[in-house]
């Protein structure tokens, strides 16, 4: 099986700044990390390759040069090549634009590693929040989706996709190839082990510029081919969480309700 | 030995007086005030507890109960493993945690006062926050620094940066007469007399009370990357311990454990980190290390090369943890050893001796041969780096009187054995009430009748947490 992982280099922090002139993110002076939905993505293809060893896991990132840490991150834990996507015309690409630029890279990476069977991506980016980037894929690639993945299985020509829905969770199959984006599962990573850190510090990175895309419409790339315009950003104020009552019986709701009020002096 | 006096009304409106609204009395008393988390080495309620707010306060206090012979005993959180705090003779208990404040840091001087009921969580974050470290890093952060300072609180970090000891430049102490005075400075170095403060960091609560503390602070390192690394069996993973510090590797801190103790605190937690099994082959012990410095770059050629050694002397593989999440995934399984244990045993043991680095695999075998001879189950693990191994004697189903018979003959064994190795009887948890009798066996008569004497020179009267460290009842 041939999987292709989707990766983007992150601000470790949910409490991004940004430039109020140009409305985009800046990264000076913040740690960057693997976007940690993305690393479940990797985790899920590294546990198909770990039944099915002749699996090849490719990595994929589009950014400036420093996203070559995040892909050598993902190289120490399961990957086994890995693909920077960068090009000044790149820059300042919205989901759609950015979906756009990846899916002709897709095209580019499968012209050298061979068809993918899989795509798969964390199902947000923890500095944007959009959670548009992995369906946009699967659009332009025109393949079938699965969103919030939690966990997946191979079998015969499908996977078998566990994902989360809103209350519960639920079993979907999906014929390869396909684009699955992942959430948080019941379990972490992978360690990386101390060889493969060291083979992945010296692992050659492939770059692809807008050079080497040979289908893409640059028109479609960038800014000027992003139709979304940011008027404004800001963080929005924390929520409290809230408590969830739900007790054996409506009565035992009810006094357990009457109880957390009273405690907290509302009534 | 003393003849105390019991707390009359009168002397509780004195106390009241001296503590106006913090003075609390038979069964209003918190019944945590009785004990610390070794039950086993017996508990006893207070006749009065008092939640001091103050230096003065606590003097005030002190004055009552000196000119009365009431029987004090100081207790921070109560999270000690030796009996340390328990007022065997009841009395009064002063509890420090409501004086939990971070007053000042200096930091041009690297250098923070705090009150003793400060948790060293707290600090360890807030020192963060200023860009130091505060390396002291005993297991237990919930603690207060007063206990860690009273006991000389190791830790995981005490490889590459010592105990709680080398972090304390000055402190305000309350002495058993009411009496305030001030020890040692926020200097580097010093050669002026005896160092008072010295004696009172590991004194156990026994010669005064610490009340203020001034603490050294470091630099806070920028790269932190911490190596796993399982093997088939305890032997192999402990005899490569030495090799971290012949070839310079300084590890920040340097951890072995055995499969099973691990598993108790994974399903404490309710998540599994460690690998079990590597490629078919059954783990049995694990070495843990953590390396520290200014920039990744500069760990990572000492990192490959500890692997290498590692790799080389049998570690089945070897797994890195460079990111905040694996960071704390593999170290929060490591902290909550006694937790885990603690949760699946009712009667429990433990002895903290502490040995030469390169006499542990000896002792450790010593130990494993020795337990055979006994009932109940033995589980243990160390800080690896500086020869300070916890050893527990658990049982679910023994009746308790045979189990401390059996625990008694047990530690005695190995105690005797740590001392021919040229060890201590404690590496961290203090000698408290639970360990005075082996104290006395490994000290001897000499040492013994100096270390009571330092203790009546502060202590006249032996009101101050009577029975603990070189005084028995």
């Amino acid at each position: 099986m041939n999987i292709l992982v989707c990766v983007k280099q992150v601000p470790d922090t949910t409490e991004i700044k940004i430039d109020p002139k140009t409305n985009t993110l800046i990264r000076d002076g913040v740690p960057s990390i693997v976007n940690p939905f993305d690393g479940y993505a990797l985790e899920a293809a590294a546990r198909i390759k770990d039944k099915n060893p002749d699996t090849k896991i490719v990595v994929m990132s589009m950014g400036p040069s420093q996203a070559e840490a995040a892909l050598r991150d993902c190289l120490a834990i399961a990957a086994d090549k890995a693909y920077l996507v960068s090009d000044r015309a790149f820059g300042g690409s919205d989901t759609l634009a950015t979906s756009y630029i990846l899916s002709s890279a897709v095209k580019k990476i499968e012209e050298l590693e061979g068809k993918f069977d899989a795509v798969f991506c964390g199902k947000q980016a923890i500095d944007g929040d959009t959670a548009q980037v992995g369906p946009e894929l699967a659009e332009h690639l025109g393949y079938p989706q699965v969103t919030y993945g939690l966990e997946v299985s191979l079998e015969d020509d499908s996977l078998h996709v566990l994902r989360e829905a809103e209350d519960g969770t639920e079993i979907i199959g999906v014929k390869l190839p396909c684009v699955v984006t992942f959430t948080k599962p019941s379990f972490d990573p992978r360690f990386p082990t101390i060889k493969r850190k060291m083979a992945a510090r010296r692992a050659k990175i492939e770059q692809l510029s807008a050079a080497d895309l040979t289908t893409i419409d640059l028109t479609r790339a960038g800014l000027k081919g992003s139709p979304t315009k940011v008027k404004k950003s800001f963080v929005p104020p924390r929520k409290e969480a809230g408590v969830v009552i739900k007790e054996a019986t409506p009565e035992d709701s009810a006094h357990k309700l009457f109880q957390t009020l009273n405690d907290a002096h509302v009534i | 030995m003393a003849n105390y006096n019991s707390v009359t009304p009168e002397i509780i409106a004195e106390l009241e007086k001296a503590a106006h609204g913090h003075v609390v009395t038979g069964a209003d008393v918190n019944p945590d005030y009785a004990k610390d988390e070794m039950p086993i080495y017996g508990s006893r309620m207070p006749d009065v507890s008092i939640d001091a707010t103050s230096t003065e306060e606590v003097s005030a206090i002190m004055k009552v109960c000196y000119e009365n012979n009431i029987p004090v005993t100081t207790r921070g959180a109560g999270t000690g493993l030796a009996g340390a705090c328990v007022p065997i003779c009841g009395g009064v208990v002063i509890c420090t945690t409501k004086m939990n404040k971070i007053l000042s840091y200096d930091l041009d001087n690297f250098a923070v006062t705090v009150q003793p009921g400060v948790l060293l969580q707290t600090l360890a974050d807030d020192a963060l926050k200023h860009g130091c470290m505060y390396p002291p890093d005993p297991g237990e952060k919930l603690a207060t620094l007063g206990g860690n300072v009273s006991t000389n609180a190791g830790g995981m970090r005490a490889v590459k940066y010592g105990a709680t000891r080398d972090y304390v430049r000055a402190m305000t102490v309350v002495l058993p007469t009411g009496e305030i005075v001030h020890f040692g400075a926020t200097v580097s170095k010093t050669s002026s007399g005896y160092s008072m403060t010295n004696l009172m960091c590991g004194s156990e609560g026994t010669l005064g009370i610490i009340t203020e503390m001034t603490l050294k602070l470091i630099p806070a390192p920028q790269a932190t990357i911490s190596l796993m690394a399982p093997f088939e069996d305890l032997a192999a993973c402990i005899s490569t311990v030495p090799k971290f510090f012949k070839r310079h590797f300084h590890p920040q801190a340097l951890e072995f454990f055995e499969k099973e103790i691990l598993v108790s605190s994974e399903e404490y937690l309710g998540k599994q980190v460690f690998p079990r099994k590597i490629e078919g082959t059954d783990v049995g012990a694990y070495l843990l290390v953590t390396f520290d410095g200014d920039t990744q770059d500069e760990l990572d050629p000492i990192v490959e090369k500890a692997a290498e050694m590692l790799l080389e002397d049998g570690a089945l593989d070897v797994f890195v943890a460079d990111t905040a999440p694996k960071l704390k995934d593999i170290w929060a399984a490591r902290s909550s050893f006694l937790d885990g244990i603690e949760e699946q045993t009712k009667l429990l043991d433990e002895c903290d001796v502490v040995v030469p680095v390169n006499a542990i695999a000896e002792y450790v075998g010593f130990v494993a041969d020795v337990k055979k001879k006994f009932d109940f189950s033995v589980k243990y693990f160390g800080h690896a780096g500086d020869g300070n191994l916890h050893i527990y004697a658990c049982s679910n189903d023994m009746d308790p009187k045979e189990f401390n018979k059996q625990v008694d003959e047990f530690m005695s064994a190995i105690y005797k054995k740590a001392m021919e190795l040229g060890g201590q009887i404690s590496g961290e948890h203090g000698i408290g009430l639970g360990k005075t009798k082996y104290l006395a066996e490994a000290l001897g008569p000499v040492n013994i009748r100096l270390q009571q004497g330092i203790k009546k020179v502060f202590d006249p009267k032996l009101i101050l947490n009577p029975g603990k460290v070189c005084y028995r009842l």
